[in-house]
């Protein structure tokens, strides 16, 4: 059982990295400004090499002739695993920002903990990830900050992400079976343990942009089940369109 | 590279040690392809070279363990590209190039001599990173010297620039823009 929550742990680890770096990527050529065009388009970079690297280790977990590339490209949307937060649309720039935001904070409190662990493999990766994580926080904090704390039009527009994202935030934190199986018998903690550092965070920065976590929302959860959006459909459909129709295609 | 002003090319009765050290030469004409002021030696991603008699192929076999510099970075293929094929046309047989992610690269392993390459070449070396890794960094601002006119006024103008190790600067007294190898 451990090593198929371990394949499971690994491909919803490798799923996160890969949607939201494509969901950023999609801001390539369309940023507001030259500089966070190429700032967002670089954090994209970070996340797929996050995901090859997540890939390759389920790969070889799997066997079986599996890649990096049969992976990403050939699995149909029910068998992702990734959180629905990171297939949320990039709507405007304030959504994306607060997706970003919420997200890189959770993966550098739980990366920080995967560095230390049984598994050499999910280690080493977390180790190596979490400096470049430690920018993609810097870097949505900010923007946190200088839009909320900003005009009143970019106030409202952060307040109303705010709204739209936060209902799968709790999804984050409320751990799968093989989520279990795997962080607490080879890492020693559970996911939940990681919401109270993470809230404090969030809160800190949210105080200095003067916004505020909405209260009284609904939890939507599922994609580390499996069960996903129509958003991730059509974003699988756009991604792996030529693997699906030219299988075996190299550049 | 320049191969052919180089005198590495190894001989079967070399020591191991001549042969190493060769091993070492050799790869210090393997450069960065984003930054081609600096070798991979300077960059620090290098991390072992192990040199074995292979008699069967009567020649040296060489396995050489290379540390990726950020996850996402494209250049790694092709500086393990690189030295392979500088080492094959010094005659070596058997080369293996693997990659070791931990422990994690850190700019603190790039050269001195590589932080003055890079400064010479327009860009700012990285300073001793302090841990970027921890929270306490995540709100901290860096003093960044401007390559060009060597001020410290200078300002951050985007934590990311054209590739993934850097970001851009601009200098606040000679105005010109620059970029800042980050600390990682």
């Amino acid at each position: 059982m451990i090593n198929d929550h371990l394949l499971k742990f690994t491909l919803h680890l490798a799923d996160n990295a890969l949607i939201i770096g494509h969901r950023n990527s999609e801001w390539c050529g369309h940023g507001p400004v030259l500089e966070q065009d190429i700032a967002l388009s670089n954090i994209s970079l970070d996340y797929i090499g996050q995901a090859r690297n997540f890939y390759q280790y389920a790969a070889q977990l799997q066997g079986n002739g599996a890649t990096e590339d049969s992976l990403a490209y050939l699995r149909d949307a029910e068998d992702f695993k990734n959180c629905l937060l990171v297939e949320m649309p990039n709507g405007d720039w304030a959504q994306t920002i607060v997706r970003e935001f919420l997200f890189s904070t959770y993966q550098y409190f739980l990366f920080e903990k995967l560095q230390i662990s049984a598994d050499q493999q999910l280690s080493a990766i977390a180790e190596k990830a979490l400096k470049e994580v430690t920018y993609h926080v810097r870097w949505s904090s900010e923007w946190v900050i200088r839009l909320g704390d900003g005009t009143e039009e970019s106030k409202q527009r952060m307040e109303k992400a705010i709204e739209a994202m936060w209902p799968y935030t709790n999804e984050l934190f409320i751990p799968t079976s093989f989520e279990t199986g795997v962080l607490v018998q080879s890492f020693g903690f559970d996911l939940s343990a990681l919401q109270a550092t993470w809230n404090k965070k969030v809160t800190a920065v949210f105080e200095e942009a003067t916004l505020c976590i909405p209260d009284n929302t609904t939890n939507k959860i599922g994609g580390k089940e499996g069960k996903h959006t129509e958003y991730l459909t059509s974003l699988l459909e756009e991604m792996q369109f030529l693997q699906r129709t030219h299988p075996g295609a190299e550049w | 590279m320049n191969m052919a002003l180089l005198n590495n090319h190894i001989a079967v009765d070399d020591s191991l040690e001549e042969v190493t050290k060769k091993v070492w030469q050799i790869l210090e004409t393997v450069s960065d392809p984003e930054v081609p002021v600096l070798s991979v030696i300077d960059l620090g991603i290098v991390r072992n070279i192990a040199v074995t008699q292979t008699p069967q192929l009567e020649g040296w076999g060489v396995s050489i363990s290379i540390t990726p510099t950020y996850t996402g970075c494209p250049a790694i293929d092709v500086m393990s590209m690189g030295i392979r094929m500088a080492l094959l046309q010094e005659g070596f047989t058997n080369i293996t190039i693997n990659q070791v992610l931990s422990p994690a690269w850190t700019t603190d392993w790039m050269s001195e001599s590589g932080k003055q390459k890079l400064k010479a070449y327009g860009i700012a070396p990285p300073k001793y990173s302090k841990a970027v890794g921890s929270s306490n960094a995540f709100q901290e601002e860096e003093i960044i010297q401007c390559p060009l006119c060597n001020s410290q006024n200078t300002r951050l103008v985007s934590q990311f620039g054209s590739t993934a190790c850097k970001a851009l600067y601009q200098c606040n007294e000679c105005k010109e823009p620059f970029d800042y190898f980050k600390c990682h």
